[in-house]
């Protein structure tokens, strides 16, 4: 009987010290040879999306099975776990290669199935597959899917192809090539050059451009730090952790990259401690960089230094700013400080320090090997290259997204999103995390272009990804309230115009909502506002007001139905509204009464039925299951 | 403060283990405090104040300015957590798909308040503001398993379980 075949496999090249750019490459060739990109391998996404939805037990249940199969004259397809692969709501995915068939949505009692049939004999299984809303036929190839066809992926390139706990799988996908080149090609004024040209801007929220934050660093005497901010905050928003944790070694080389423009020799990496996965990926990424010689002392024999720490952060909103970053990485308190004091001076350790975000060291690497004017191809004439955005809320396909700035946010919502499900109209688009602006839509800004100037104009920022789709059922006035109470809680509370501004708008929103109301509170609201904006210390008190500044400016209808008729029409605050049965829409088919927790509906077969409002929690469950819009918001 | 003489109220302190924690994994280095700290609180599930009257000694960082740090942060506790602990989702997607109701619903149903442990030291109750899978929200953190698209039912059923141990 045949031998069952061993794949070819990376784990059997040894790890070595490499000593200089060139061997970089030559060991990169044995791993390439020793890796068969048409060799059978299922690639599982173990993204944080994936794992809460079972992808660990999928992964044993996988290796089970393929244990379990006769492999004879075959060769044994190989189990990779990757990073997240963006395509959240469909998970836990699964990909079989060299084909690309995409299975949606597996189970462990699938493993099976999946290894017997589509790995032994080549079929594929029809019900694991995605079929997009609107589609009669299922789409097989990943490829092929919308979601990821239409998007531009320069930066998650590698994400959902390599293992994040190999660097060996890094360097077959060309990691640490641009540093190899920056190494033994540039000089540092070069590297700042090209990211110069490019005209990176910080991908964290502020827009600043890069190339001239480094500029100014580099002049610096001193010790000088590189510093990346994942301390990602925002609520809704998982860019960074997802690069982190899916493809560690380009944020790595990005810092690299950077120490050695700005001839630094010291990185730190801020992480949130809420993301422990990320943690570990990083600390092993470090460790195998360093064995391999790619990180440390004397980096591929050119003499280079530099030494990466990671420290994590203790839950602190206010810590994503850089000064209370710089301040907690001492182990400290995070306290922003004036602006008059820039970081590039005086920042961590008091010594000149550069804080970039994890998407903008991610970008620098590709910057380095194809050039600032390529980069700059992509995206528009101020906003250069792609960004990505965390595409979530009530639309269909929820997950990580990576456009050309300058994307429509029609083709962001209903090209790459799939639209609103169940019917309901779209009603707002926020970006900006907490103390962004929510933009009205369908209302004219459906086709505005996504980019830092665009966003600002409309009263919202790019922030640093979070893009929250809000359909009809949303009120805007409570929306406001739950960003306004975040900020309170999260307020560091040094400077007056944002603790206080803050508590009293919250007060005068949540009277808002509780049917309590009175004229002249949206007047007090845009005043006290305009206070925390105006004299706040930092850029969280500084924007703090965007949430009610436009909500009021494009929903203003909305805040006087609370306030002068006591209503909420969207049937969100539950002291403002009260669900009733439209008879003649009412079919009788009785969901409503079985899916009611209160037991408040009663009604005959066939016949309309009627919500007894004393016993009404307004829990949503018959508004929400009702087939015929039977059920009204008054 | 005075002298070396700590006395364990509720709860008995390792000191060897401090001492690892503080020396041996982060080289006494200051700078380090709040990764000590949470390495403490990993190990005790709070922040004893035995630990942190030690650790202020031995690093040489003033008692206020160790309170100071574990009052700022948020996933700080300086009191005792309860053995199973429920977080709540209240990040923007799962709040607009109704995580606030399985707050109000935990709080009605065991009589505690967010961030707050039950009286019979069987549940803490915690909202976090996101743990990033938005697309499955709502989303519920029990005993650090995650169940996505949670609701009043899901969480009924673990603590039902609860009860019945």
């Amino acid at each position: 009987m045949a031998q069952a075949i061993s794949p070819a496999n990376i784990d059997n090249i040894p790890t070595i010290k490499i000593s200089s750019p060139r061997d970089l490459e030559e060991y990169r060739q044995a791993l390439l040879a020793a890796s068969d990109p048409n060799a059978p391998r299922i690639v599982v996404c173990c993204g944080t999306g994936c794992q809460a939805t079972g992808s660990v037990e999928v992964v044993e249940a996988l290796k089970a099975a393929v244990e379990e199969a006769g492999w004879e004259g075959k060769v044994i397809p190989s189990l990779k776990k990757t990073g997240c692969h963006g395509f959240c709501s469909r998970g836990p995915l699964v990909i079989i290669e060299p084909m690309d068939l995409f299975y949606q949505r597996v189970k462990g009692s699938d493993a099976a199935e999946i290894v017997n049939l589509t790995l032994m004999k080549g079929e594929v299984i029809k019900r694991l597959q995605y079929k997009p809303a609107d589609a009669k036929e299922p789409v097989a190839k990943s490829h092929d899917i919308p979601y990821y066809a239409k998007q531009t992926r320069i930066v998650l390139e590698n994400i959902g192809k390599i293992d994040p706990f190999e660097i060996k799988d890094a360097l077959v996908h060309g990691a640490y090539k641009s540093l190899a080149k920056a190494l033994t090609e540039m000089s540092p004024a070069q590297v700042i050059e090209e990211v110069s040209i490019s005209k990176l801007r910080g991908r964290g929220g502020g827009g600043f451009p890069t190339g001239l934050k480094w500029e100014s660093c580099a002049k610096q005497a001193g010790t000088r730090y590189v510093i990346c901010n994942a301390d990602e905050g925002d609520p809704g928003a998982f860019m960074d952790r997802s690069l982190l944790e899916g493809d560690p070694h380009r944020v790595l080389e990005g810092m690299a990259l950077t120490g050695y423009a700005l001839g630094s020799h010291r990185g730190y990496v801020y992480c949130r401690a809420e993301y422990p996965l990320a943690v570990r990926t990083l600390t092993n990424a470090i460790r195998q960089a360093e064995e391999l010689g790619l990180l440390g002392e004397n980096i591929l024999g050119t003499g280079f230094d530099f030494k990466l720490t990671i420290s994590t952060g203790a839950g602190a909103f206010v810590c994503g700013e850089s000064s209370a970053l710089m301040s907690s990485l001492e182990g400290k308190v995070g306290r922003p400080r004036p602006k008059y004091i820039r970081s590039v001076e005086k920042g961590f350790r008091d010594s000149p320090s550069n804080l970039n975000n994890v998407e903008t060291f991610a970008n620098v690497p590709m910057i380095v090997e194809k050039g600032g004017e390529w980069y700059k191809s992509i995206g528009t004439e101020r906003s250069t290259g792609t960004k990505v955005f965390a595409l979530t809320g009530n639309v269909y396909n929820i997950g990580l997204v990576e456009v050309p700035m300058g994307t429509s946010l029609r083709e962001i919502v209903y090209g790459i999103g799939g639209g609103i499900p169940n019917k309901k109209e779209l009603k707002a688009v926020q970006t900006g995390g907490p103390s962004g602006g929510c933009i009205p839509i369908p209302k004219k800004f459906l086709d505005i272009n996504v980019g830092f100037g665009k966003l600002a104009e409309v009263g919202s920022m790019m922030g640093s990804g979070g893009m929250i789709v809000m359909d009809e059922d949303t009120c805007m006035v409570e929306v406001a309230r739950y960003f306004i109470n975040f900020l309170v809680e999260e307020s560091c509370g040094q400077c007056t115009p944002c603790r206080e501004g803050l508590i009293r708008m919250v007060e005068i929103l949540t009277r808002i909502t509780k049917g309590q109301g009175r004229e002249g509170d949206i007047e007090a609201l845009q005043e006290i506002g305009e206070f925390t904006n105006n004299f706040s210390l930092c850029g969280l008190g500084t924007s703090a007001a965007n949430p009610v500044f436009s909500t009021i400016k494009y929903f203003r209808e909305e805040y006087e139905a609370h306030i002068y008729d006591k209503k909420c029409p969207a049937g969100v605050c539950k002291p403002l509204f009260h669900y009733e049965i439209d008879a003649e829409a009412c079919t009788g088919c009785g969901l409503c009464r079985m899916k009611c927790p209160a037991k408040a509906i009663a009604g005959e077969k066939k016949k309309p039925h009627a919500i007894d409002q004393s016993l009404c929690i307004k829990c949503m469950e018959c508004y929400r299951n009702c087939k015929f819009k039977s059920i009204r918001i008054l | 403060m005075s002298g070396t003489e700590v006395i364990c109220q509720e709860i008995e302190v390792d000191y060897m283990l401090l001492d690892r924690i503080i020396n041996d994994d982060f080289g006494g280095n200051r700078e380090a405090m709040i990764m000590m700290m949470q390495a403490i609180q990993h190990n005790y599930r709070f922040l004893p104040e035995p630990a942190l009257k030690y650790l202020s000694q031995t690093i040489g960082v003033p008692l206020t300015k160790i309170y100071e740090v574990a009052t700022f942060y948020a996933s700080f506790s300086l009191e005792p957590k309860g053995k199973h602990i429920v977080q709540v989702c209240t990040g923007t997607a799962c709040h607009l798909k109704g995580s606030y109701r399985m707050v109000e619903h935990i709080c009605e149903r065991k009589g505690m308040e967010p961030g707050k442990t039950s009286e019979d030291m069987l549940l803490t109750l915690e909202t976090v503001n996101c743990v990033g899978a938005c697309a499955v929200a709502p989303v519920v953190v029990m005993d650090e398993k995650y169940y996505p698209k949670a609701d009043i039912k899901t969480v009924n059923e673990f603590l039902d379980g609860l009860n019945a141990q």
